[in-house]
């Protein structure tokens, strides 16, 4: 199974602003879990109920703003998510839905940088769009930042999975 | 503006940076053994001076990276007198009679105190 929480970039303004989309799927294997069927507290049975867990959104998240930041330095440097500034939740995720994760750069600098980001769901039986979330991250430059520590040559944050998304929006 | 304004500006930012409450900052406070900032941190620290006074501060400036791996400044895990004094001439607002103290290469950190920082920007806005 791929570690891929974003399914295809849909705009991307180098150095400023990238947007992915995710479908969020029943046959994703985490839903299954997260929540499944269970026995209340009284002894009744309570339905399975599938939402797409707040961290993964924010993996998802990290990964629009990860490549938004090594796309902003042509891929030279291995972006790693170094913090969570603040990751806020309104609403719940739920399979069937599209989300839309939209990342802005704030600023970078040859030690990493900062982005801001929303997130949205599109529920397409209602075709109304939902405000999810909002989160905040610090990506770290680690070359830059660990000089005298070795890291493998090849850009190991920049793989595959990714460079099939980067090659399908034009950007490698 | 002024040293208090500076003061309150730098707290705020500390407050948003590490989630400490604006009690705990005090002048003397170091940041990373007082308010528990750890490398990262400093980055985002970094980020919001440089948005909340509209001034440029380059990697290394404020928070000198890499002096762990030197080996000009560290030997045996201890900072040498030669790096102390680099260290002292690269960062006047830096606070070093903790280190100077005792020179473990860990208790670099405990140069910056908040002062250091509100020092730093003083310098930065004339």
């Amino acid at each position: 199974m791929r570690w891929s929480w974003i399914d295809i970039i849909t705009q991307v303004q180098k150095g400023k602003r990238l947007t992915a989309i995710k479908n969020v799927s029943m046959a994703e294997d985490v839903l299954h879990d997260h929540f499944p069927t269970q026995t209340g507290p009284g002894g009744e049975a309570l339905d399975a109920l599938p939402v797409m867990p707040a961290s993964l959104l924010i993996e998802g998240m990290a990964q629009t703003a990860g490549l938004l930041v090594g796309h902003a330095g042509d891929f030279r440097e291995k972006v790693i998510l170094g913090k969570i500034v603040k990751a806020t939740f309104e609403r719940e995720v739920t399979p069937g839905q599209t989300v839309r994760f939209e990342a802005t750069l704030e600023r970078m600098d040859p030690s990493g940088a900062s982005t801001v980001g929303t997130i949205t769901a599109i529920d397409h039986a209602s075709g109304v769009e939902h405000h999810v979330g909002d989160v905040e991250l610090i990506f770290s430059h680690i070359d830059r930042n660990m000089a005298g520590v070795e890291f493998p040559d090849e850009n190991f944050v920049f793989t595959d999975n990714f460079r099939a998304l980067l090659r399908s929006a034009g950007m490698i | 503006m002024d040293r208090d304004q500076i003061y309150a500006k730098v707290t705020e930012v500390l407050v948003d940076a590490l989630g400490v409450d604006e009690d705990e900052v005090s002048p003397t406070a170091t940041l990373t053994s007082d308010l528990g900032a750890e490398s990262i941190d400093f980055l985002d620290i970094v980020f919001r001076l440089e948005k909340t006074f509209g001034i440029k501060i380059d990697q290394g400036e404020l928070f000198p990276d890499n002096v762990a791996q030197n080996p000009d400044y560290v030997e045996n895990g201890k900072v040498t007198k030669k790096g102390i004094a680099e260290l002292k001439a690269r960062l006047p607002h830096a606070d070093f009679a903790s280190l100077e103290a005792d020179p473990s290469v860990e208790n670099v950190g405990e140069v910056f105190t908040v002062d250091a920082v509100v020092k730093f920007v003083e310098k930065k806005l004339k």
